[in-house]
């Protein structure tokens, strides 16, 4: 029965913009001050204050805009959307309704069965609002407004998603060109990307859509997949059971995995739209246009291929580099100090990704620079150390971004490479190893990686192994 | 010394060259004060202590040389709407009338630079909606040439004060006429800046795409050198526009030979009362006589202009008057159950009722369904009658009409019928629509005895062309007097 059911999905995406100062004043965008001290009278709608459009923004929506292949309106406007909620100063928000800034773009997604294009409607700026605090213990709720103002773009798609993965990869791609722009960190648990969902289901082949409900309060790729699959079930056993769905937004409960009823459409509000007459329409000249996308950095595809072509790698060791803007940026950097690209690419590739995973985080979150990963890769590689050695340089590189040539230093991990102690330690192992010598002799290659284990062991590590090998090789 | 009989620029001449301190001129206008107020009632603050405190300061300054400009010492009032870092702006409503700003406005700044001493704020229309100062929450104003007549509005507080030498000079605002009515009722010069010229920032906005703040002031230098101190490009208004030259006095003189006065017939016609038009008529052939070049024309579009003026302007303020909500400032209803229940009694407890009327008309014109018919119709009319007036000044430098078409109304009957009360706004409002400066000035007085003024309306930023007409035709009244 399932089967003859298609889920249609349309998202909208709201992220802060990476401005230092809020779209409209002065004041710092930065995360976490102390409540209300990242305020002035515009921001928290004091009387008589007028709001002042920050330049940056433009320049950031177009750029993103310009990334997602949409056309830009060069003159545009900001519409005031009025309710009333006491986290809203104003009591309206300033926002575009009428001419947004960018409209009719697309992205390119990966999903099976090869490439699929979801179409974006609209991109438009406006202000963030501050922040409730219900303290239940005195009975009240307080107010802080240092978010009240933080510029946001808002990206409507078109209802091209037919799955979770589609929105995933979506969602994934959007992350990818706002990070590669600089436009904004995009970490959906801090609240700078949000996504409302919205979702119906209909019968396969129809070309008419059911009717829709949006899905708020989705923070995490793993509650949207969940809230995704919950409301389409949900809508196609109301269907089944000859009820309809009534179009309404909903709140998502991770914690519960269900979706509740916030407000239909009929108690929907009338937000009283207008033109705001404190901000004239902004006029982006052709020259400010192509400043902008003269700007433009390499984006993810573009630099794929360089990587592959420049310094030659495999594609798939391109893809995953290229996949995190941070990965890349180290990357690049560190191959840049030590002109090792492949061997950055592996400790990237192998070891970075290995303890990212052991320790639950994302490539965002790698603290290490790229010069001490460099100095690292030049200092294995010359041999100075061992690779035994090396990983765990690295895993305290990883941690603490700590100068590897200082920490073996420090720590006496350098390679030993005084041949008479090393004779001495290689003819007290054949001494000590009959048995496996026997066998080395007869014929058994193999044995001679565990003799080197031993003389590596020995030495605590810091043996050259090749130097061990063909000393052993020498002596039996 | 009596501050009634001397202008702005005459005291700080007699203050520039010691006859008198800064001092003593505050210490004048607070006894006028003292002695008036509890008849005309201009003031809703007076602050006494501050003004004599900053008198005290300017005195010192002019003494090091600091202030030298023609606003040095001069004692000022400003229109209740205005923001004044610490001191009390209440908009003449219970909403805010414990409001005490944290900043001072961009005008209010520029007083300060110009060692202007501000005494204190003035009544107004509640919200600086209304034209006679009678929507005040806290009292009603007189008109200090007859106490039995409205002071016009909604800046009356500032035009009585100025008229009855309360203080030498003021600043009101001018959303559809609050400088230019209420100058003409009170006997004052006072001008409409064009929209951008003088910085909004701080002030508690009624209509922003029209509100403008303004001087008002005993004749036209005064005007000029007020217009001067006050207008610059703010950065912190994106509506303010740069004009370059900022010295409105070098415009001063009384040549108008070859000026070319358009006379709207639009506003000469039915409902302009004889009286009115008789005074109108006679300051124009006074400007004939000077050299200018008066001829009647048809504006057009002038019957549109007072709906669609109501449409916008209580359409924006719908939306400037949401953040008054007992939250963050002002007044909040003693109990209420829960959120929308505090926002519904603050609210409705706060305004008084021609501020619910616009906010209601306003909130219905923008609702879903009826935008486009109301507000998107406006904006389109608005647009109109601004490219009316574009062709007007092909032609004309200076259009020249009443001000008011009417006598000031008596006390007590304006607000039992508000239909009659907008439609007054009938020769102001387009101004505001068009974004245009215009001057209002004395030009006779009414079968009651009572002033009438006339308003010469300007392109876009020709302020000087204004003063300079206005000054001519002031000149003259004056030596005829003299003679």
């Amino acid at each position: 029965m399932r089967k003859q059911y298609e889920t249609v999905i349309g998202l909208e995406v709201h992220v802060e913009l990476a401005t230092k100062t809020k779209i409209f004043c002065g004041c710092s965008t930065k995360f976490g001050g102390e409540p209300n001290t990242h305020t002035c009278p515009v921001c928290t709608g004091m009387p008589g204050s007028l709001p002042v459009l920050n330049r940056q923004v433009v320049e950031y929506a177009m750029a993103v805009g310009l990334a997602s292949n949409c056309a830009i309106n060069q003159y545009c406007k900001f519409d005031r959307k009025n309710y009333f909620y006491p986290d809203n100063p104003q009591n309206y928000q300033i926002s575009q309704l009428y001419i947004p800034i960018c409209h009719d773009g697309f992205i390119e997604i990966e999903i099976s069965g090869g490439k699929k294009k979801i179409r974006i409607h609209e991109i438009h700026m406006e202000e963030d609002a501050g922040k409730l605090i219900h303290d239940e213990w005195e009975d009240c709720s307080l107010v802080d407004y240092n978010r009240s103002g933080v510029p946001l773009i808002e990206i409507v798609s078109e209802p091209d998603m037919r799955n979770a993965d589609e929105v995933v990869a979506y969602l994934e791609k959007l992350r990818l060109i706002l990070q590669y722009l600089g436009a904004s960190d995009c970490r959906l648990q801090e609240g700078s990307m949000r996504a409302d969902v919205n979702l119906s289901v209909r019968w396969r082949g129809d070309e008419k859509m059911g009717t829709r409900t949006e899905m708020k309060n989705l923070n995490s790729f793993k509650a949207i997949r969940h809230a995704i699959e919950g409301e389409s079930s949900r809508q196609i056993e109301l269907i089944e059971q000859g009820e309809q769905v009534i179009q309404e937004t909903r709140k998502w409960d991770d914690n519960k995995e269900y979706s509740y009823a916030m407000r239909s459409k009929e108690d929907a509000q009338d937000y009283r739209y207008f033109p705001d007459p404190d901000l004239p329409p902004v006029r982006i000249s052709d020259e400010w246009l192509t400043r902008v996308r003269r700007a433009l950095p390499e984006l993810q595809p573009e630099k794929q291929i360089r990587y592959e072509r420049e310094y030659g790698l495999p594609r798939y060791d391109a893809q995953i580099l290229t996949g995190s803007r941070k990965l890349a940026d180290i990357f690049e950097s560190a191959s840049a100090i030590c002109d090792k690209p492949k061997k950055v690419s592996n400790w990237l590739m192998g070891e970075t990704l290995r303890l990212l995973k052991v320790h639950d985080q994302e490539p965002d979150d790698l603290t290490f620079s790229p010069e001490n990963l460099a100095k690292l890769v030049q200092l294995s590689d010359e041999g100075t150390v061992s690779s035994t050695v090396a990983k765990d340089v690295f895993e305290k590189v990883f941690l603490e971004d700590v100068d590897p040539a200082c920490y073996v230093e420090e720590h006496g991990l350098k390679t030993v490479n005084d041949m008479d102690l090393l004779t001495e330690v290689v003819k007290k192992v054949i001494s000590q190893n009959p048995a496996p010598v026997e066998e080395y002799k007869a014929g058994k290659e193999k044995v001679l990686g565990f003799l080197v284990g031993r003389v590596m062991k020995a030495m605590k590590g810091k043996a050259n192994p090749s130097a061990a090998k063909e000393l052993i090789k020498k002596l039996i | 010394m009596n501050l009634e009989e001397i202008t702005a620029v005459q005291l700080s001449k007699m203050i520039k060259s010691r006859k008198i301190t800064a001092v003593e001129a505050a210490k004048a206008s607070l006894e006028t004060i003292q002695e008036k107020e509890d008849k005309l009632h201009s003031f809703i603050t007076v602050d006494e202590k501050g003004a004599l405190k900053r008198a005290g300061e300017v005195q010192k300054g002019i003494e090091r040389g600091e202030f030298t400009g023609p606003l040095a010492g001069v004692p000022i009032a400003v229109k209740d709407n205005i923001c004044t870092k610490g001191i009390k702006t209440t908009c003449a409503s219970k909403m805010l009338s414990d409001f005490i700003p944290t900043y001072d406005a961009c005008v209010v700044e520029k007083l300060r630079e110009a060692g202007a001493v501000m005494i204190g704020k003035t009544n107004m229309d509640e919200f600086a909606m209304g034209s006679t100062t009678e929507t005040s929450a806290f009292k009603v104003t007189r008109n200090p040439v007859n106490s039995a007549y409205v002071p016009g509005g909604s800046s009356g507080g500032s035009c009585a004060a100025v008229k009855a030498g309360e203080v030498s000079i003021a600043l009101g605002s001018d959303t559809g006429g609050s400088i230019r009515q209420p100058s003409a009722f009170c006997g004052v010069t006072g001008m409409k800046p064009t929209y951008g010229a003088v910085s909004r920032y701080g002030l508690i906005a009624y209509a922003s795409s029209l509100d403008q703040i303004g001087p008002i002031a005993k004749d036209v230098s005064d005007c000029a050198a007020l217009l001067s101190a006050i207008a610059s490009h703010d950065h912190r208004d994106s509506t303010s526009v740069s004009m370059g030259d900022y010295d409105f006095t070098t415009a001063l003189c009384e040549d108008v030979r070859g000026l070319r006065i358009g006379l709207p017939t639009d506003f000469f016609g039915e409902g302009l009362d004889s009286k009115v038009r008789e005074c109108i008529m006679a300051a124009a052939q006074i400007l004939k006589e000077n050299g200018a070049v008066l001829e009647p024309f048809e504006l057009g579009m002038t019957e549109y202009a007072i709906p669609a003026y109501y449409i916008i302007a209580s359409a924006e303020a719908s939306s400037n008057l949401e953040r008054f909500d007992g939250v963050k400032y002002g007044y909040r209803c003693a109990e209420s159950n829960g959120l929308h229940d505090m926002y519904k009694k603050t609210r409705t407890q706060g305004f008084g009722s021609e501020v619910k009327r616009r906010i209601m008309l306003g909130s219905f014109t923008l609702s879903s369904g009826y935008y486009d018919a109301y507000y998107m119709k406006a904006l389109k009319t608005k647009a109109l009658i601004k490219k009316s007036f574009d062709d007007a000044f092909k032609k004309y430098d200076v259009l020249l009409t009443p001000v008011y078409p009417d006598v000031p109304p008596k006390l007590g009957t304006s607000l039992s019928d508000p239909l009659k009360m907008y439609l007054g706004d009938i020769c102001t409002v387009s101004v505001n629509m068009a974004g245009l400066p215009a001057i209002s000035i004395p030009c006779g007085t009414d079968s009651q005895g009572l002033p009438v003024g006339m308003q010469l309306i300007g392109n876009c930023f020709s302020e000087k062309v204004l003063l300079r007409a206005a000054y001519s035709f002031e000149r003259k009244v004056k030596d005829e007097k003299t003679v």
